[in-house]
């Protein structure tokens, strides 16, 4: 009977992730392409997927921090973007650009335009899918590009990576802190919750629910539930048969969300800092409220962004201060496994 | 006299041939041989690269895939080149491409002279390793594998599993001994060339095209014949994680690899720029004339392979979510539960962290919030007091706490009016909790209220209910936790013993003895409180026996001593 039920739930999630690549497939008459360097890329290269509107101030950095790391290539979507971001973007000589005006939440909040480029694009290549306030980090990432570590997935027989996303946040209230395009966003942004996150195995999609850290503490403290989710597997060796399900938090086929250990041991790891809690997030949170395009059921973070309207100090006594990530390895929330 | 090298290549021909000149320029003659599965251009490409060099020769290309003959194959081609190539080399040196000399050529040359009769390859009998992967040691000897075992993992299992069930086994020729060891070694012309020319080698070729992982034993069990001298260890330090698959080395390990002093390291990450400028080129550190010794980042590499497998306790992480039962500890440092204490004792807070020097916080699963020690509403780790967030992942938090707070004891209070029902499990199972109950003692916060007796009553019965099912809880076969627990009659009759043993366990206060004493409550008129619950019809029954005309620590019959569930 077992046996029965998992089959049938086997084939249910298949035919969920064909309804996902179907939906991605009649989503690619939205983008426009403004500039395409696809020609550019190179088998093996390791190619960063992202939607972005408005992110011109946070691009330049973004760019040149997963440019270092080793990224070859960035297949962006732009989605109706009038701060410059197009212009920007459209110069950068490793940037393919896709246009869009339709809606961010009908396309599951961008990811059915970026299965529809990963579908074309991705295939066998290693894929970040990454937003553009989420800087990624990982065991020796100063002296060990991405290269190394794929290398490193592919010769223990994985296939993805999982992150916690950690909220990055400065001492004070968020607007007084002026960041300029191209500068380093954790030298203000240097503090994190560092121990109060909450983990749940999801049965459908095995994979883990993390929620927690700063945003639960302050906005959701009396609704935990509604939590935001900070677990995602942002890097994966692409098939194009493969779809992510909600954000990038779950995918499917749903054995690349074991990315955890189940035996007690740790597996490698790594850390998104989100850099969303910049001094703009101010004035965005009233925009984001009236757009309502970032959550399921909008309406039930209104209150939530009406507090972040309110520029408030979500530093606290016991806020941990971002030294880089060997105290984040030391503390519990990246590990390297046994990658020394 | 010279070293001669054999070199056997599959990827990285830039690096292969940096270090293949880094050789030459030593006057280390070399055989080359690469892998049949790189293609014709790559391989062209590779020996025109290397033209300039004339003591450079390459060996027929065989298909060299993991674990099979053909490494075998190639190296014993590749030796029969050397050897009859150059008369001048004494010792020959497996390496790989992917090797990088650690120490100037010349101390390897010179090291070698020095014993010009050791074969330096481990080799070790199968009984005698640890590391062996699939769970096979001597059954490589004895049983067929005809099936890969990286693309055909399944049949690969079957197969051994048939055979094993018939009892099939292989006849080991000769009565040689099976011995296994790092595939990368150093043996003399001597013992190479008995081994090359042995008349029986047929025989053993064909029975070594058929072992498991060959190229681990061929050389090393057919050393055992002829060797004058074996040191059972091998030049190259080679590190193999727990899966069999070999440690990379990156810039980072610049440091670790010169403490080594090995000879070479294998294998190097292409790309490590840092490790390849600064081992072909400087010759800091030269002429050491010490012992390699790898054992000085062996430690390291084993606590890696712990933190692979056995990760650490306590940590709930995205990378790390054991199922029940794996956890090797729900939390990750000792811990005290306090159960009716505080009731009881009016003082007992600030009297235990004088006395321990522990945090002591209150009761950390109370309806309202968690009370943490000194009023805090966020503890270590930016942990919140919300009731709410507490309660939506009780676990969680009490594996926060304990975590975030590693190096300092954590106690706190627990009692039947707090949200005890999703965490008491835990608490029980857990090995690191110390928990010490005194039942009963919730019933002295209501004799002291001000409340209706009606209330009292109804609030008496519920309390008492979640105590006596909590007490179950605590005395499960399945609990691992340390519990006590007495009856409040029991614990006020001589209070002072089972405190100082809770204490003593902390473990931090003097061996003295309890200066200082937490003050109890006064209990005047509570037995005859508890008479009037029983005439209200509900009968309290958790704190033991008290007379009516109870009055303090007045011996009553006889007292029980405490009782240590686990």
């Amino acid at each position: 009977m077992n046996v029965l039920s998992q089959a049938w739930e086997a084939y249910r999630l298949r035919w969920k992730r064909r309804r996902l690549l179907y939906r991605a497939l009649r989503k690619r008459r939205q983008l426009r392409p403004v500039v395409d360097r696809t020609g550019r890329i190179a088998p093996g290269d390791i190619l960063c997927f992202s939607t972005v509107r408005n992110e011109a101030v946070r691009l330049p950095f973004f760019l040149a921090h997963h440019r270092a790391l080793g990224v070859r290539h960035f297949l962006i979507v732009d989605n109706d973007s009038d701060d410059g971001t197009r212009d920007y973007l459209e110069a950068q000589e490793d940037v393919s650009l896709w246009r869009t005006q339709a809606s961010y939440k009908l396309s599951r909040f961008g990811v059915d335009w970026l299965t529809w480029l990963q579908i074309k694009h991705g295939h066998g290549h290693w894929c970040l899918t990454l937003d553009a306030d989420e800087i990624l980090i990982y065991p020796h990432h100063e002296t060990r590009p991405l290269p190394a570590l794929v290398d490193r997935l592919e010769q223990s027989g994985r296939d993805s990576f999982g992150v916690l996303m950690l909220d990055m946040y400065p001492k004070g209230p968020l607007a007084v802190h002026p960041y300029e395009a191209g500068d380093d966003p954790f030298e203000r942004l240097c503090w994190f919750d560092g121990g109060n996150y909450m983990i749940q195995k999801k049965p459908e999609l095995h994979n883990l629910w993390i929620q927690g850290g700063v945003r639960a503490r302050k906005f959701f403290a009396d609704r935990p539930e509604r939590a935001p989710t900070m677990g995602k597997m942002p890097l994966v060796k692409w098939n194009r048969r493969y779809a992510y399900v909600s954000s990038a938090h779950s995918l499917l086929p749903r054995r690349l969300n074991r990315v955890y250990d189940e035996a007690g041991g740790e597996r490698l790891s790594g850390v998104l800092l989100h850099t969303k809690f910049l001094n703009t997030v101010v004035d965005r949170s009233a925009e984001e409220k009236q757009r309502q395009e970032h959550f399921a059921n909008s309406d039930l973070y209104d209150s939530y962004y009406d507090a972040l309207t309110e520029n408030p100090d979500l530093w606290c006594e016991t806020s941990t201060r971002l030294i880089g990530w060997r105290q984040l390895e030391a503390m519990g929330l990246m590990s390297k496994g046994n990658w020394i | 006299m010279s070293v001669g090298i054999i070199m056997l290549v599959h990827t990285a021909f830039d690096r292969a041939e940096q270090v293949a000149r880094h050789w030459a320029a030593s006057g280390c003659p070399l055989v080359i041989h690469a892998d049949r599965n790189v293609p014709n251009a790559t391989y062209r490409k590779f020996i025109d690269a290397l033209s300039d060099l004339d003591r450079v020769k390459f060996a027929r290309r065989h298909r060299c895939e993991w674990g099979t003959w053909g490494l075998v194959a190639a190296t014993q081609e590749a030796s029969e080149i050397m050897l009859n190539s150059f008369p001048d080399v004494r010792h020959v040196y497996l390496a790989s491409g992917s090797c990088l000399p650690l120490r100037p050529v010349q101390e390897l040359i010179d090291y070698l002279a020095e014993r010009p009769q050791t074969d330096f390859i481990e080799s070790a009998t199968t009984a005698d390793v640890p590391w062996t992967i699939g769970g096979l040691d001597h059954e490589r000897f004895t049983l067929r594998f005809p099936f890969s075992w990286r693309r055909n993992r399944k049949l690969f299992d079957r197969y051994v599993a048939l055979q094993r069930k018939i009892g099939y086994k292989r006849r080991i020729p000769n009565g040689i001994v099976p011995h296994m060891g790092s595939q990368w070694w150093c043996l003399t012309r001597q013992t190479l060339s008995a081994i090359l020319t042995d008349p029986e080698r047929a025989t053993y070729d064909s029975y070594f095209k058929r072992v498991w992982i060959p190229d681990e034993s061929y050389f090393q069990t057919l050393a055992r014949l002829y060797s004058r001298q074996i040191e059972s260890r091998s030049l190259t330090l080679s590190k193999f994680d727990y899966q069999g698959k070999p440690h990379i080395f990156y810039d980072d390990h610049l440091q670790l690899l010169r403490r080594s002093d090995c000879f070479v390291a294998r294998k190097i990450w292409p790309f490590a720029n840092r490790l390849y400028n600064a081992f072909l080129t400087d010759a800091a550190g030269a002429m050491k004339r010490t012992e390699p010794n790898p054992g000085k980042i062996d430690r390291i590499f084993a606590k890696a392979v712990e933190r692979r497998t056995r990760g650490r306790p306590g940590l709930l992480m995205q990378s790390r979510f054991p199922v029940e039962g794996r956890e090797n500890g729900l939390t990750c440092a000792q811990y005290s539960v306090f159960e009716g204490f505080s009731d009881l004792f009016e003082n007992f807070e600030p009297w235990l962290a004088k006395v321990t020097g522990t945090r002591v916080h209150g009761h950390l699963f109370a309806p309202e919030r968690a009370e943490f020690s000194d009023g805090q509403t966020v503890m270590n780790g930016a942990l919140s007091d919300s009731a709410k967030l507490r309660d939506y992942n009780p676990q969680a938090f009490l594996a926060s706490l304990i975590w975030n707070t590693r190096g300092e004891r954590q106690c706190f209070q627990l009692g039947p009016r707090d949200h005890i029902k999703k965490i008491e499990w835990s608490l029980a199972k857990d090995q690191n909790a110390q928990i010490s109950v005194i039942s009963g003692a919730w019933a002295v916060p209501l004799f002291k209220s001000n409340m209706n007796f009606a209330d009292i009553r109804q609030e008496a019965a519920l309390l008492q209910q979640v105590e006596s099912k909590h007490l179950d809880v605590l005395r499960s076969q399945w609990g691992k936790a340390r519990v006590r627990i007495w009856t409040m009659a029991e614990f006020i009759e001589a209070p002072m013993e089972p405190l100082q043993t809770i204490i003593d366990e902390i473990g931090k206060q003097s061996v003295h003895g309890l200066a200082e004493v937490p003050k109890m409550a006064d209990l005047t008129g509570f037995g005859q409180f508890l008479q009037n619950l029983k005439n209200q019809g509900m009968h309290p029954y958790l704190m033991g026996d008290f007379p009516v005309e109870h009055r303090l620590h007045e011996p009553q019959g006889q007292t029980r001593k405490p009782y240590l569930v686990r």
